[in-house]
Formats: structure tokens, C-alpha cells, sequence
């Protein structure tokens, strides 16, 4: 029987799952009075400035303080030494490592903290950092990651020299910190060596930077009568950050509260714990005033949170027709000075073990070495989960080697690779079982809408013609929302997430949760799941996250985890109020349980669709003496969900690229985009989500890098240098979508913000490359600035007139 | 430190008087002394416009401004836009358009389209990146805002009318 229009029109009024609801947290920001860190403003604040190494490699003689405590408005000046009794000047990293919180005894990077002047305001604080003498015996730096390893390699971290083990298995070389291998080697070669044909390349992810923004910074505020410490954090993960400085202060963590407040984006550079945070807590517990450390954007660039520089090498073995047997990817990780890499503890790589794709390959083999440089610290995430673009842009570009080898159509080759939509639940070779997807479905709609034929012809004309035009696929598969606590913990906290919600007797809600929203809408989205789980309008359901005096437990907003862990606790907890509600609905109906049937908002007798008790009425209830015996008044609920899988987002990619080979100039002519993420709750939002992702992957594509000169001297760290596309470069984006819901989240939905990062990157890279393909060209390494591109057109003799 | 001096200028048609150092740079001012917390700091390299403020009649980034340059002049921010309660067409129009999502470029995005629209009140979508390519914005891609500026202008032109 078809809805009636009085259930539609209900239905609708909840602005629930499905709906393109506008965002409830615009109301600040477009009156410019969001309450991000630096706008916070506390009585008797003090400014801290970082004093900074100028040498990566460098050992301190001396410190000399003198000049910069006769500035006026300088209150102190705090080194490692300063830190020292309180054993604070080194802390534990995520990556479970230890990172110098101020340089103790030497500097490993450039721009390492070596000092921070606190002072009355941020013009006296960097007057003193100017003051600060360090004197430094300047050692060999390492910038290449290529020699780390070498014998005669310095030692960059003598301070673990002797460890046989950073927390990750053995090290076979001071500068060393762990190699991790994943699947069948013994097989994969024994397939290579019988292959009909195989494929190599050397792809490297170079090193990156999120670049949110609003750079990291904090308010820490320690109360000296109550020992309570407040520090206001730009944190995606506030309450990881709470324990961290619990475990690392010895304040019991019941006393320490991190507010997060507006994040003006994060992009993986909010997750980790920044030397910053460290010395402004203890600036503030040692002077019982609230310090205020920010960022700057050199600051940002330059030391917290960098990605990616993963030199990788992918081996591809195939029969003839195109069908993959085997495959074999390594990365040599180039982790800075410090392992402050963002990683669940026993995947030290990541996830990187996604590699094999979309594909069904059936085997494989993965291998990460990573290694200490001279270089800042960090293997943040950058709008991806851990290690997934790095994974992901291998695999991508490797298919379409080994159809330029074969002499096959790139989108054909992935047809003939693609888990086929009856294979799922697919389990791959490297052990991750991709829970749903439909990539034929997906490659065929994308391939349809931009008439693929149709520019495979045009490209051959053009290529008559001596023309360079290039046609990019991507077919990719994500893994997001870590998750299953059994796999993932970070310092042995699973990474579970939660929420709590509390209905009033007037039938609105307020819902908390452990996640922390840097741009993503959750105030907007999290209220539309729980208004279609209650039937409770999402206009009166408010949600709160990022105060973890007020939020349960959680880990957090990255890896795209908050819809698939997140999105699933609050459809938990709902569905826990409405077992509940379905209780008392009976109770006052005076029928069974078993007798009443849920419809949009309200719980109605089976055949007797009048006698009814709307989710508002059994809200009063709750809070009246008219409940069933023994039941408990309220209806409040909290759920902690610990996610049975991850979840597979996945989605096919077109991308058509016009290069000029006088300039070596690429124009993104055409980007379509085709995600499936699943059930979709706020389609405005997702939208959103996709065209900020696949502008930083074409970032990343065209012209993101932080180079650096052999004494590892950064050569390009403000925004001077580093490319943030604007609205000039920026293509225009077309998005479409299929729905294929996963089977173990509660509404089946799986995350999608990071998608468009993770597919768009190889899709770009895989459009510039094919634009040389006719010509033998088989890789070209990002980033394609104009001048790159140009060089391949100089090396290949197509510039000349 | 320079002998501080005094300046004076309408900030969102207040007249409003301060003291400083010769080297405090505007945004400072609005931001620490006059508790103008809508425009923000994103690079003090006058890159990312996220503290973009309408000084005398242009579009400035006052992460490189001195006070001391704004002597009686006329300033625009942010919190300047909503009158009377009633929210300007770009406000509305970026909220209506989802033309934000971290919101920390907002503000100043929605003054530098100000001052497009007082000048260009019917841009094409090329006139409208060129005009905004001061601002970035690491979320959106440009495309909603794009579609946000181009609502307010219809809703200008049909106020106006």
C-alpha cells in the first residue's frame, strides 16, 4: 500500500535521512561569530612565540636568554631544561614514538622548537623569540630518505640509537624505525616469475601539507586552587588529547577539559599532539595565567602535520588479456626526525593494505620501510585515512600501465578486474573484506554520461594533429571509518565512538557525541539520523561535540570515520529511545508491545491506526508517574559503538585534461565525479564534501610540494610558495552518485568526505599521463605544475614550433 | 618601542578611537583591542583574504594594513552586514547556496563579494572567480560560492527594483 500523504507530509517535516536540510551552524559564520582558538580571550592571558632551530641538524652549545627577558612584556623564556623537572620536554608520540617537546641537547628538522618566550602580548613575544641566542654546532643533515639507511648515514636520533625497537619490531639501522610487510611474498614471486607479463614503476606521493585555513593553536588555562586545566584546542580529536595530557602531565584526566570550539578545517594537520600544546600547558601551569600559543602559517607549513613522501615502487604481473595475478607494492616512508605518524598501533602503515583496489587480484604482497631524515615530523592523513591515498594512487596508476603495456583500453582493463557486485562481501588478498559495491555499475554510468567514446575519438584526432589531450579514469575504493577496536587503538584506546542522547519531556533533543566537526555539517546531519530514527523534528534535536566535559568518550573526526562510527552510535542510542518509547506507547495504549507498529513519528496500534502515541507524547510521559512498573523515568540514551568492519566508499572518476606543449600548461577541461557512499543523509552536504575534496586533490595533482635543499632547508613553506588553488584555477566539478548501502552499518551509510581526495588524485595524474601515453610515456610524478609538464614536452621534443 | 599615537575611524558606522604601536597592523586592532573576532587570520602574507575588511570603499586584507594608515577612514567588517536584525543578501545567500563549511574564510569572503557587487552587480561566473581569487578556501571547492554570489546579485537586482 503506497503511503498516505498525511505519513509524506510528516515525514518530510522531520527533515530527516535524505534531506537536503540547510546547515544549522552557518548562523555564526556568516555573521562572523564563530569562536574559533584565536578569538578566545581570557583575563590575564599571555602570548607564547616559538623560538626555532635554523639548522636541521644541529647540536645546541648554549642557550642565552638574557636579551630576550629585558623586552618589555617578556614574562619568560622556557627551553627543555625549563621542562626538565617537570619531565615534560619530551612526550609520546601516536606513532609510538617519543618527539623532543623543546630540543633537548640538538635539533633534528628545521624550524624544531627549540624555545617559547611568553609574554603580555603576541608583539612583545616575537620581539623576545627574535632575542633568544642559541648557539648551534651545525651537523650533516639527511633529506633524502635513500639515505637514511647507508652506513656511513649520521645518527639523527641518538636519543633511541641504542633501541632495537621504536614499538614497531626490529630496526636494523639507527636511523630505522620499522618495516611492515602484508600478504603471500613467496607466492607473488613465484607468480611474477611465471607471468605472461608484468609491470614495474617508481611512483612517489611527495610530501604534502593539509594546509587548513586556520593554522593549530591552543589557550591552555591551569586553575592553580582547583588544579583543573582548560585548554581550548584546535583538536579533531579532543578526547584522545585529554588522555595524552593526562598521561603526560599527571593531572588526573577527571581535571583536564579540551574544548575544540569552531576548527577552521583540518584535513588530518588537527590530529596529532603539537610540541605548541605541550609548552603552553606548562607555561601556564608554571605562571597560573592562560597562555595562548597560534601558528603561523610558516609555522604550520613547516612543522605540524606534513603527508604523504611515500617513494613507492608497484609490480604488477598479469596474463595477457589484462587479468591480474599478482601484485607487489613497497613504499619507503620518509617519517621526518620524529615517528609522530597518525597510525592505529598495530598498523603502523596504515591502511595501505587496501592497495588492492577495486580489483579482484588474487595475490599479493605490501612492504612499508620507514625511515628516519632530517625533516619535521608527522605522516598525518590529509583528507584521507591513514596511508589510503598513498595506497590508492599506486594501484590507479599501475592498472594503467599495464594496459599502456597491453596495448588495452583503461577502462576496459578495469572491467576485467573489477570485484564483480555478486562477489560481495569480497574478502582481498591482503585480508580486508570489502563489505558492498557495484564498480561495473558505477564505471558504465560515469563512461555513459561523458560519452568515453566519444573522447577517445576526439583524442585520437588530436593526437593526428600533434595535439595533447589526456583522459583520466579512476575506479577507486576507499576504506574509512576505523574502526573494529580488535584492529585499531591509538596508545591502546580502541577507536570505538559514541553518543548520548537525551530527550525532553517537550519532545526536543540534545545529542552529544565523541566526534568533533572541523567544516563537515554534523550539527546539520547527526540531527536528520536521529530525527528519522525518533521521529523527532531535526530542528529540535541540537548536537553538541568537541567539550569532553560534556561529550562521552570518542575518537574523533578523521579518516572519515564520523558517519561510520559516529553517524552509527547516534542511530544506536536513538534506537535504544525508541525500544524504550515502543514500551511506553504499549503501556498507555494498554496493548502488547508486540501489537503496535512504528510509522515516520509516532508508534500505532496494528488495525487500528487511530489509537496512537506520537514520539512528543511518550516524551511527556516519560518524565510523569504514568509508566509501566518498575521502569526508569526518562529517555536518555548512550551507545558506544565499536564497528563490526570498516566501510568501502568507492567510485568511478573521469577526468579530460588539454595540455599546451609550447608551455606545458594542463586545463582541466571536464571532471566527473560518480561517489557511492552508501545511504546518503544530507545529499546538499555530500555535494559539498565532493567538490572541497576534489579541489584539494587537484592541489595535490597540479602543484603541492614542500621541496627542500640538500642541508634540508625548506624551499617553499608560506603560501607564497605553496600552491592553494583559488577560484581562478579551480575546475568546475560534476557530481553524480549510486546508492549501494553497507551491510553492517546501521543505516548504511559509509563516509564520503575523503573520496574525492583519494579518487580525484590518480584520476588527475592518470589524465596528464595518457595525454604523453601514445607517446611511450608511462608515469610522470606529481605534482604537474606548468614547468613539470613542460619538461616532459622538452624531453620528448613537442614544445618546438 | 615607538611613541604609541592615537587614530580615529568609523568601524561599521561607529566612530571609534584607539591607541597603538605605529607597526600594529589592522587586523590586530579589529581583532584584539575592538573585539572584532569576524575576520581572521589564515597566512599574514596577504594570500588567503581571510581578513578582509572594505577600507574607504576598496577591499584591503588588513593582515597588512597599519591603523596608523586609517586615520578617519570608513570600514566594513563582517559584523557590519546584518542591519536591523535583518541578514544582508550575502549572508543569506551563502547559507541558502551552502557556500561554507569551516566557515573560517567566510567573512571574508562575503566582503570581498560586497565589493564586487557594489561594483559589478551582475557578474558572470568567470568576472566572479576572477574578482574572488584573493580569498581562498580550503572546503568548498569555490562552486557554491560562486552560486552564492551569483543568488545575491538576483536578490540585489530584485530588492532594488
Amino acid at each position: 500500500m503506497a503511503a498516505s500523504t498525511d505519513t509524506l507530509e510528516r515525514e518530510s517535516k522531520l527533515q530527516g535521512l535524505g534531506s537536503s536540510r540547510l546547515r544549522k551552524e552557518d548562523a555564526r559564520f556568516i555573521r562572523g561569530r564563530g569562536t574559533y582558538v584565536d578569538d578566545i580571550k581570557l583575563p590575564g592571558m599571555l602570548f607564547g612565540a616559538m623560538v626555532r632551530s635554523p639548522y636541521a641538524h644541529a647540536r645546541i652549545k648554549s642557550i642565552d636568554k638574557s636579551k630576550a627577558l629585558a623586552v618589555p612584556g617578556v614574562v619568560a623564556v622556557l627551553t627543555a631544561d625549563d621542562l626538565k623537572p617537570v619531565k615534560l620536554h619530551w612526550m609520546p608520540t601516536l606513532g609510538g614514538d617519543v618527539q623532543a617537546v623543546l630540543a633537548d641537547k640538538k635539533v633534528c628538522f628545521q624550524m624544531q622548537e627549540v624555545a617559547m618566550v611568553i609574554a603580555g602580548d603576541r608583539y612583545s613575544a616575537a620581539d623576545g623569540a627574535e632575542l633568544v641566542e642559541v648557539d648551534y654546532e651545525e651537523l650533516p643533515a639527511i633529506v633524502d630518505p635513500h639515505k637514511s639507511m647507508t652506513p656511513d648515514a649520521p645518527i639523527i636520533r641518538e636519543d633511541i640509537a641504542d633501541k632495537d625497537n621504536v614499538g614497531h619490531g626490529p630496526r636494523t639501522h639507527p636511523n630505522h624505525i620499522f618495516t611492515w610487510e602484508a600478504g603471500d611474498k613467496a607466492g607473488v614471486d613465484a607468480t611474477f616469475a611465471g607471468a605472461e607479463v608484468t609491470v614495474r614503476e617508481e611512483i612517489l606521493n611527495p610530501r604534502v601539507h593539509p594546509c587548513p585555513l586556520e593554522t593549530c593553536g591552543c589557550v591552555a588555562s591551569f586553575d592553580k586552587p582547583t588544579g583543573q586545566l582548560t585548554v581550548y584546542l584546535t583538536s579533531q580529536a579532543p578526547h584522545l588529547v585529554r588522555t595524552v595530557v593526562a598521561m603526560l602531565s599527571g593531572i588526573p584526566e577527571s581535571k583536564i577539559r579540551i574544548v575544540g570550539g569552531d576548527i577552521g578545517g583540518g584535513f588530518g594537520n588537527k590530529v596529532p599532539v603539537y610540541p605548541g600544546y605541550v609548552v603552553a600547558i606548562v607555561a601556564s601551569i608554571v605562571t597560573g595565567v592562560p597562555i595562548k600559543w597560534i601558528e603561523s602559517r610558516i609555522d604550520n607549513i613547516s612543522t605540524t602535520g606534513f603527508a604523504r613522501d611515500y617513494h613507492g615502487v608497484g609490480e604488477l604481473a598479469a596474463d595477457k588479456d589484462g587479468r591480474i595475478k599478482a601484485l607487489r607494492f613497497t613504499a619507503l616512508a620518509d617519517h621526518g626526525a620524529f615517528n609522530s605518524h597518525v597510525s592505529a598501533t598495530k598498523l603502523p602503515a596504515g591502511l595501505f593494505s587496501i592497495c588492492t583496489g577495486s580489483y579482484a587480484i588474487p595475490k599479493a604482497y605490501a612492504r612499508v620501510d620507514a625511515v628516519y631524515t632530517n625533516k619535521a615530523p608527522g605522516g598525518v592523513a590529509y583528507r584521507c585515512s591513514l596511508r589510503v591515498t598513498e595506497a590508492v594512487y599506486l594501484i590507479e596508476r599501475m592498472i594503467d600501465v599495464l594496459a599502456q603495456k597491453l596495448g588495452l583500453d583503461k577502462a576496459e582493463i578495469r572491467r576485467r578486474n573489477f570485484v564483480k557486485a555478486e562477489q560481495f562481501p569480497y574478502t582481498t588478498a591482503l585480508g580486508w573484506t570489502l563489505d558492498s559495491g557495484n564498480y561495473h555499475g558505477a564505471l558504465d554510468k560515469v563512461l555513459k554520461a561523458v560519452d568515453y567514446d566519444g573522447l577517445r575519438k576526439e583524442q585520437a584526432e588530436k593526437r593526428a594533429r600533434g595535439e595533447l589531450m589526456g583522459i583520466g579514469i579512476s575506479t577507486f575504493t576507499e576504506i574509512v571509518g576505523a574502526g573494529p577496536t580488535k584492529v585499531c587503538d591509538i596508545l591502546g584506546i580502541g577507536l570505538f565512538d559514541s553518543c548520548d542522547i537525551r530527550v525532553n519531556p517537550t519532545g526536543s533533543a540534545i545529542a552529544r557525541l565523541g566526534t568533533m566537526s572541523q567544516g563537515q555539517g554534523h550539527a546539520t546531519t547527526y540531527a536528520q539520523i536521529i530525527a528519522t530514527e525518533l521521529g523527532l523534528s531535526s530542528d529540535e534535536i541540537q548536537i553538541e561535540e568537541g567539550d569532553t566535559d560534556k561529550a562521552p568518550y570518542g575518537a574523533g573526526t578523521w579518516g572519515s570515520r564520523s558517519t561510520p562510527v559516529g553517524g552509527a552510535a547516534a542511530a544506536m542510542a536513538a534506537r535504544k529511545i525508541r525500544a524504550k518509547a515502543q514500551k511506553i506507547a504499549a503501556h498507555l495504549l494498554e496493548v502488547g508491545e508486540g501489537d503496535l507498529e512504528w510509522e515516520v513519528d509516532r508508534f500505532k496500534v496494528k488495525g487500528n491506526p487511530s489509537q496512537a502515541k506520537t514520539m512528543k507524547d511518550i516524551a511527556m510521559a516519560a518524565h510523569t508517574s504514568n509508566l509501566p512498573d518498575g521502569m526508569e523515568k526518562g529517555l536518555d540514551a548512550t551507545e558506544y559503538y565499536d564497528p563490526p568492519n570498516m566501510t568501502f566508499p568507492f567510485g568511478a572518476y573521469v577526468c579530460v585534461v588539454d595540455i599546451d606543449r609550447h608551455t606545458g600548461e594542463p586545463k582541466v577541461r571536464r571532471f566527473y565525479a560518480l561517489d557511492d557512499c552508501g545511504t546518503r543523509i544530507n545529499p546538499m552536504i555530500i555535494e559539498g564534501q565532493i567538490h572541497g575534496g576534489l579541489t584539494e586533490a587537484f592541489a595535490v595533482a597540479f602543484g603541492q610540494a614542500i621541496p627542500f635543499d640538500e642541508n634540508g632547508n625548506h624551499l617553499g613553506n608560506s603560501l607564497m610558495d605553496y600552491f592553494l588553488p583559488t577560484a581562478v584555477e579551480t575546475p568546475h566539478w560534476e557530481t553524480d552518485h549510486t546508492v549501494t548501502p553497507s551491510p553492517h552499518h546501521p543505516i548504511g551509510a559509509k563516509g564520503v568526505a575523503e573520496s574525492p581526495h583519494v579518487g580525484g588524485i590518480p584520476c588527475f595524474s592518470n589524465a596528464v599521463v595518457d595525454a604523453f601515453a601514445h607517446l611511450g610515456v608511462t608515469h610522470m610524478d606529481m605534482p604537474h605544475t606548468s614547468y613539470r609538464v613542460w619538461q616532459q614536452c622538452k624531453a620528448l621534443g613537442l614544445n618546438e614550433r | 618601542m615607538a611613541t604609541k599615537q592615537a587614530v580615529s575611524f568609523k568601524l561599521n558606522g561607529k566612530a571609534v578611537d584607539v591607541v597603538v604601536e605605529p607597526r600594529e597592523l589592522l587586523i590586530h586592532t579589529l581583532r584584539e583591542r575592538l573585539q572584532h573576532t569576524g575576520p581572521h587570520i589564515g597566512c599574514e602574507t596577504t594570500h588567503c583574504g581571510a581578513c578582509t575588511v572594505d577600507l574607504d570603499g576598496m577591499s584591503v586584507k588588513s593582515c597588512t594594513v597599519l591603523t596608523v594608515q586609517c586615520q578617519d577612514s570608513e570600514m566594513l567588517t563582517i559584523e557590519g552586514f546584518e542591519q536591523g536584525g535583518a541578514l544582508h543578501a550575502l549572508q543569506e545567500s551563502f547559507h541558502e547556496q551552502h557556500g561554507l563549511q569551516c566557515g573560517f574564510c567566510t567573512p571574508g569572503m562575503i566582503t570581498r563579494a560586497y565589493r564586487l557587487l557594489k561594483e559589478n552587480p551582475n557578474p558572470s561566473e568567470e568576472e566572479i572567480r576572477y574578482w574572488m581569487a584573493g580569498n581562498l578556501c580550503r572546503c568548498t571547492g569555490y562552486q557554491n560560492i560562486v552560486k552564492a554570489v551569483q543568488h545575491a546579485a538576483k536578490k540585489l537586482a530584485a530588492a532594488a527594483a
